[in-house]
């Protein structure tokens, strides 16, 4: 059975070697998740993944068959740019921009995750739903590293979504 | 990566016969077996996927939970009867890796996440646990992460995880799937081991041996921490980490399980410390004495020398938020 990446079928590659994110960035034609370590230190190469945001470097391919996977291009384009895409652009979330596809679609599966009630470490009584303010954004973002530390900027970005959204 | 033969398998009776080969390990989220793949410190033959195996339910049982093996430990962090229950287990699971790794990461390959440090990920340096007979780089060489207790003169690497850490202090069970059906329980307790003169073996798992759940006790209550103090405020392992569950009743101290993180070979769990606190009420001195107990008989090889008060300071910080005073 194939894999299902941005609503398109591709076919498993036949190494099990092949990381899901070399193969979605050389076996699919699809560059926009990037490779920063390679070790799921930082989060460059964060798709969504069935639902939920995962590091595409610290995975097989052969092991998401019949899966469902979303890049940045499944996420945005240029013409039609997502709400968090915009809100980067506005704000100067970025500078090289290379951290910038793993910090957007990580960023859109967060605000699901908000939704959904999940706690993080970040949150100060569990048991409840947890609210939104700035330590939880940054707590939350923990796992994607910006080099040209655009931090600020994109916690103003989720920030801006988020309250919009609310 | 060097290359190896994908298998997958739909049962578990199937995996752990493949799993019992030569060369096989399993894989479940793969955040550690490939990290350690990448590196060639792990270089399997083959690899059973586990992922169709139908077991990532999280079900109430008599006395308590039943937590697959494959669920993933955001499933654990976010489940509500955990958040109320069982917080230092949600809390513990949530201190640890960032939100993309514990979506991918498994209960069973939590547990089964290798004890290690820059010695043995490092295939260029000596580390017996990798290459047995090859020596210990961290005996005299940088070891501020590594093991103040439990530890051999074979090697002295951490146990780094932070899950199992509140499920020792919650006294919960792991259920092992061997050949032939053979199941048996034993205690996360006791599930990981302490080196000795083999530290090529993190655990007590015996070849094709799988954990097939955790079973929670029955609710505790009480006040449930987990503090873990680590080098910056997220996404970093624990330099030393504390699981409590504290209760007080009519001031004296009723129920006091504690374990320790990232300061030994395993889940550090001392009974004498319970002895000490149950029954007594909350009090400075008392809880010096207890800091004073578990550290007795700790031994840093230099770098690592400040974990000794480190631990010391967070159990008495631990403690005094856990009782009030
Ligand atoms: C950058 C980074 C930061 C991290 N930070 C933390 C942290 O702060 N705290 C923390 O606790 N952890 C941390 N981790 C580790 C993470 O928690 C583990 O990688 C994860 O829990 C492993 O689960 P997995 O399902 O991906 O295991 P896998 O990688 O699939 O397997 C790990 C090991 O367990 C074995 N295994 C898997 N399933 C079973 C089973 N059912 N029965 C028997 N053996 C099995 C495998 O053969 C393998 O040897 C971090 C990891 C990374 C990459
Ligand atoms: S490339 Fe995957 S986390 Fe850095
Ligand atoms: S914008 Fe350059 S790394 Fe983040």
């Amino acid at each position: 059975m194939p894999i299902v990446i941005n609503s398109l079928e591709y076919q498993l590659p036949a190494d099990p070697r092949v990381s899901l994110l070399d193969f979605i960035r050389d076996h699919t034609g699809l560059p926009g998740t990037k490779k920063g370590c390679d070790h799921g230190q930082c989060g460059a190469c964060t798709v969504i993944l069935d639902g939920v945001r995962i590091n595409s470097c610290l995975t097989l391919a052969v092991m998401h068959d019949n899966c469902d996977v979303i890049t940045i291009e499944g996420i945005g384009s240029a013409e039609q740019p997502s709400a968090l895409q915009q809100a980067f652009v506005k704000h100067d979330g970025f500078q090289c921009g290379y951290c910038t596809p793993g910090q957007i679609c990580s960023a859109t599966a967060m605000l699901a995750e908000i939704a959904e009630g999940w706690p993080s470490d970040a949150t100060q009584d569990i048991g409840t739903r947890p609210s939104l303010s700035d330590e939880e954004i940054r707590e939350r973002m923990s796992g994607n590293l910006c080099r040209c530390g655009a931090y600020p900027n994109i916690v103003a970005a989720i920030r801006e979504v988020a309250d919009a959204g609310q | 990566m060097k290359n190896f033969e994908y298998a997958g398998a739909d049962t578990v009776e199937r995996a752990t016969m493949l799993c019992a080969e030569n060369g096989t390990k399993a894989i479940a989220g793969g955040t550690n077996l490939i990290d350690l793949m990448k590196l060639q410190v792990e270089t399997p033959a083959r690899l059973v996927d586990l992922n169709s195996i139908d077991d990532r339910r999280i079900e109430e049982e008599e006395g308590g939970l039943r937590i697959g093996a494959l669920a993933s430990n955001t499933a654990v962090a976010v489940d509500q009867r955990i958040r109320s229950d069982y917080p230092v287990l949600a809390k513990a699971i949530l201190a640890g890796a960032t939100q993309q790794l514990r979506n991918k990461a498994s209960v069973g390959g939590n547990l089964g996440q290798r004890t290690r440090c820059f010695y043995f990920t490092n295939i260029d340096q000596p580390c017996n646990k990798r290459d047995p007979g090859s020596g210990c780089g961290a005996l005299t060489g940088v070891a501020r992460i590594h093991a103040i207790l439990g530890a051999s003169r074979h090697c002295i690497a951490t146990y780094p995880g932070d899950m199992a850490v509140a499920m020792a202090a919650l006294d919960a069970q792991v259920e092992l799937s061997g050949l032939a059906n053979k199941s048996r329980m034993v205690a996360v307790r006791d599930f990981h081991r302490c080196p000795g003169y083999t530290p090529e073996l993190d655990n007590i798992l015996e070849p094709g041996e799988l954990v097939v759940a955790v079973h929670l006790p029955a609710p505790v209550g009480g006040t449930q921490l987990y503090r873990k103090v680590r080098e910056r405020s997220s996404y970093a392992f624990a330099l030393c980490s504390v699981a409590a569950i504290v209760d007080v009743k009519r001031g004296k101290i009723a129920r006091a399980d504690l374990a320790f993180g990232s300061i030994a070979p395993k889940p550090w769990v001392d009974q004498r410390l319970t002895q000490l606190l149950v029954g007594e009420k909350p009090n400075m001195a008392l809880f010096e004495k207890a800091a004073d107990i578990l550290v007795d008989g700790a031994r840093g090889v230099g770098d690592n020398d400040y974990k000794i008060p480190l631990v010391r300071r967070t159990l008495i910080a631990t403690l005094c938020e856990a009782t009030e005073i």
